[in-house]
């Protein structure tokens, strides 16, 4: 593109003054840095990625794309694969609003109250993030069972909480509570008490200011902690695998079918459920990022 | 004291009355209890069922040490790599300005958003039978799949982001400024990468490092994909529980677990120490994975 100019024209004192500058509309894809390394970091960066994750996600995508829109759709509506997504979704949906409700409660009691062990349940909320998926699936399950503590206290009015679609959400509960404390925390230790005030001396009660103006403000925090927590429910395996039952249809993940089909070598069965699933968290992550970006008009303040 | 009572008037105004909170705090405290406390101790109890010899005996079994080796062997592999790439992707993505930088940081992110097993399954689409590389590697003598090879790249995949996203707002907050005086003093790259922004980003490394190895060691949906569970050979600590247990032999599979939610409880420590020494320093990387 053809090198322009600009004159700016301005007085100082009694003077008048003139000033061009030529710039360069050249379309550059690097701001100009004295610091060194561009290329070996950014090639690194992008080698590394490309080979560990883009290339092995585009082979999933190829051979998927390659069954056709007919191959694919038979797959795909098999019963058994639907009734697995189906199972994956309204469990990891049910664990998800279970933990909205918990996960902001949480948020609240640890950024507003003081309380002895505060910080100890603080730093336990991470729990999950560090706990391996198996040793979690276990203990809930022996937890859970009907001879365990808390199975043994259901047992007898019948209710079976281990080996049902229960027993999934319980361990989807536990996976994704972190996501959810630690979206909104944040977002409410930044809220100013001044709001707050001024909801109090314009008469709103407590429970007034608390639900019209502070959760509102909450609100793209709780929708992106829900969306985090629901999309890490959805593709959750070890702990759910032990506590499940794995009854087809009853309390058959979705992952689990994965793992299935590939133990009887079906490999495209198992391809066509994982494009399912990376599509609806590919479609979820997208919706993140709307939320994202209207909470920064919005709300003024991005996650 | 009228003051005090004026005051109270003003706090109760901003603030719950104390029985609300103290309701609030016990709802909270005791679903703590329920959903993550309980799990963690029923591990250690379930592991000292029948006492400490059985617990000591299960970890001593050949197949443990084996898995506990082979999990120490996978993390060592992965975990450097994850930090090679993690400085690398934050230095390039803070340090510059270029076309794109908002897309690619998404797409750092992209494993987390994948299903374990489906980040498994992508290499043994890759690599195992009807692809094209898989035959190809065998015919040199490689194996991939059913392979410590295979499990060191699903644990690669699966803890890809976490470095590079405890770095990359933290370096970015930072600013470029410390490398540019370095750099106009006559450091070269290296010398202002070890000098002067490494003493920078040291504890948010640490932080990176630390949820990254626990991911590593603990993987297990991945791995269950492409290990293929050879006793002794390709079973990690966590596939190693998962066979125990599904053989009715829940001593051991407790044992090998408490090694992992001792692990846990390690990292949890030094998180929060990390968290409530350096919080500053952390600033910009609060929460997340």
């Amino acid at each position: 593109m053809a090198a322009f100019s600009t004159r700016f024209t301005f007085r100082r004192g009694n003077r008048r003054m003139v000033l061009t500058t030529r710039k360069r509309a050249r379309w550059r894809f690097r701001q100009p840095s004295v610091i060194p390394g561009f290329g070996l970091t950014f090639g690194f960066m992008i080698a590394y990625f490309s080979l560990i994750i883009l290339i092995p996600l585009i082979a999933l995508g190829i051979r998927s794309a390659g069954l056709g829109f007919d191959g694919f759709w038979r797959y795909a509506t098999d019963p058994r694969v639907l009734g697995a997504l189906r199972v994956s979704f309204s469990t990891a949906l049910i664990a998800a609003l279970v933990n909205v409700v918990f996960g902001t409660l949480l948020a609240w009691v640890l950024v507003r109250y003081r309380f002895p062990g505060r910080r100890i349940v603080d730093a336990i909320i991470d729990l999950p993030f560090a706990l391996p998926t198996a040793v979690a699936g276990i203990a809930l399950t022996a937890i859970y069972a009907p001879n365990g503590p808390i199975g043994a206290f259901f047992a007898p009015f019948g209710i079976r909480l281990a080996y049902t679609p229960a027993g999934i959400v319980i361990a989807l509960i536990f996976v994704g509570l972190p996501f959810m404390v630690r979206t909104v925390q944040p977002v409410l230790e930044e809220v100013q008490h001044e709001i707050e005030e001024a909801a109090a001396t314009l008469g709103a009660n407590r429970w007034q200011t608390v639900t019209r103006v502070l959760l509102p403000g909450l609100t793209p925090a709780i929708l992106t902690g829900f969306a985090l927590a629901f999309a890490r429910a959805v593709g959750e395996y070890g702990s759910v695998v032990f506590i499940a039952g794995n009854i087809p249809l009853v309390s058959e993940i979705a992952p689990l079918l994965i793992v299935i089909r590939l133990e009887e070598f079906n490999y495209v069965g198992a391809t066509v459920i994982a494009a399912v699933m990376l599509m609806i968290s590919f479609a979820l992550l997208f919706i993140i990022n709307l939320i994202q970006a209207w909470s920064r008009r919005r709300f003024g303040y991005a996650l | 004291m009228p003051s005090s009572a004026a005051q109270r008037r003003v706090r109760a105004a901003t603030s719950e009355s104390r029985p609300v909170q103290w309701v609030l705090i016990g709802i909270s405290l005791v679903f703590i209890a329920v959903i993550l406390v309980l799990p963690l101790t029923t591990v250690f109890a379930e592991a000292f069922r029948r006492g400490p010899d059985e617990f000591l005996k299960a970890l001593a079994d050949k197949d443990a040490q084996a898995a506990i080796r082979l999990t120490l062997l996978v993390a060592a592999i992965s975990v450097p790599l994850n930090i090679v790439f993690g400085v690398c992707a934050a230095w390039a993505i803070a340090k510059y300005e270029f076309k794109g930088k908002a897309f690619l940081i998404t797409l750092i992110d992209l494993p987390f958003s994948v299903s374990p097993v489906i980040s498994g399954l992508v290499y043994v689409l890759l690599f195992g039978a009807g692809s094209m590389l898989g035959p190809w590697l065998r015919s040199y003598g490689i194996e991939v799949l059913f392979a410590v090879p295979g499990i060191v790249l699903a644990t690669i995949f699966v803890t890809f982001p976490f470095v590079a996203r405890e770095l990359i707002p933290l370096m970015q907050v930072q600013g470029t400024g410390d490398e540019e005086a370095a750099i106009s003093l006559g450091a070269n790259g290296w010398q202002t990468f070890w000098r002067v922004t490494l003493p920078n980003i040291k504890w948010g490394l640490l932080y990176g490092v630390l949820l990254c190895n626990a991911r590593a060691m603990g993987e297990f949906g991945a791995v269950t994909v492409v290990s293929g569970r050879i006793r002794g050979q390709t079973t990690t600590m966590p596939l190693q529980i998962e066979i125990l247990y599904n053989e009715y032999n829940a001593v051991a599979a407790f044992s090998l677990a408490a090694m992992l939610a001792l692990l846990a409880l390690v990292t949890l420590v030094l998180k929060s120490i990390l968290e409530w020494r350096f919080g500053d320093e952390l600033a910009a990387t609060n929460g997340g994975h």
